[in-house]
């Protein structure tokens, strides 16, 4: 199966790099841009074809690695 | 008195903190592989800066899971002295040996500058020669260095004297226009509950002789020195 892992900076932490995203967006004419934030994207490949194993397999990678809970959270999708 | 380097890939700041423990202070200095297991009955434990496996991910995730970082735990949880500079410091907080995170620099850019810090502590072994107050410039070199912690963490860091240094202008105020990232409280550096580890952005390393522009940066490692002949500090690796 595989699981898609996004990881992005919890709403108190200020995102310098969306900000100047948005920056970006808003000389470019796109005024109606209000914010962005960015975030990472993961697919992982999984041996596995029970959901929620590969969901509770996704959800461990990414307390242990692919998110720091300092800053971060994540959001899991299997498919 | 035997410094341990620990090299990981990606390290660039191996050389100058074994030059400075070996050459400046004429102490024992030794690199340590990060995938070798025990610190080779090092004193001083220093995790050097750099880019530590490209920064892939996080600054200091893939490093925190090395091999050689078990025994530099171990070596902490005795009470072992361990240093972390810029990348080192990154490590040891994603290591969660200190608490926090560092987000991008706001200016979004690679700060490369002098700065100058305040130190705000010196009862840690890497500050214990210093005037509490005292201002030290050394250089910064770091995209992330914006440290962020929730306020509730940043009260604790407050309360528990763990904040070592902060961001200054020369005179030794704290502005923020003397902040060259945006790091909460102006936290330049920090230390853990226990005092022995101690992580801060700016290079003491490349700031331990004048030629360089500035020697502030040796009392971090004369502090250590100090610390452990006089017994302050007695683990061993």
């Amino acid at each position: 199966m595989r699981a898609r892992v996004f990881v992005t900076l919890k709403p108190s932490v200020f995102d310098p790099q969306g900000k100047t995203i948005a920056d970006a967006l808003h000389s470019l004419g796109y005024g109606s841009v209000e914010d962005v934030r960015q975030g990472k994207y993961f697919e992982l490949d999984l041996a596995t074809s029970e959901a929620a194993q590969a969901r509770a397999l996704a959800a461990e990678v990414a307390d242990k690695l692919l998110a720091n809970p300092v800053i971060e959270s994540y959001r899991i999708e299997i498919d | 008195m035997k410094f341990a380097v620990v090299v990981f890939p990606g390290s660039n700041c191996d050389h100058d903190a074994y030059h400075a423990a070996k050459h400046v202070l004429g102490q024992d200095a030794e690199f340590v592989w990060h995938k070798d297991a025990d610190l080779k009955g090092a004193d001083v434990v220093i995790l050097p800066g750099g880019f530590s496996y490209g920064d892939y991910l996080r600054t200091g995730a893939i490093a925190r899971f090395s091999p050689i970082m078990r025994a530099v735990r171990g070596f902490a949880d005795r009470g072992g002295p361990v240093l972390g500079v810029c990348n080192g410091f990154q490590i040891l907080l994603e290591a969660g040996l200190i608490p926090g995170a560092m987000l991008r620099n706001r200016s979004v850019k690679f700060q490369c500058q002098q700065v100058h810090v305040r130190v705000e502590q010196i009862d840690t072994p890497f500050t214990s020669a210093c005037r509490k107050g005292q201002v030290l410039q050394m250089p910064i070199a770091h995209g992330e260095g914006n440290y962020f912690a929730e306020p509730d963490v940043i009260a604790r860091l407050e309360a528990n004297r763990q904040i070592v240094f902060r961001y200054s202008n020369a005179a030794g105020e704290v502005t923020d226009e003397a902040n060259p990232n945006g790091s909460a409280a102006a936290i330049a550096g920090l230390c853990n509950e226990s005092r022995n580890v101690v992580g801060l952005m700016p290079h003491p390393e490349r700031a331990c002789e004048s030629v360089l522009g500035t020697a502030d940066g040796l009392v971090v490692f004369e502090s250590v020195v100090e610390s452990l002949k006089s017994g302050a500090l007695v683990a061993r690796a």
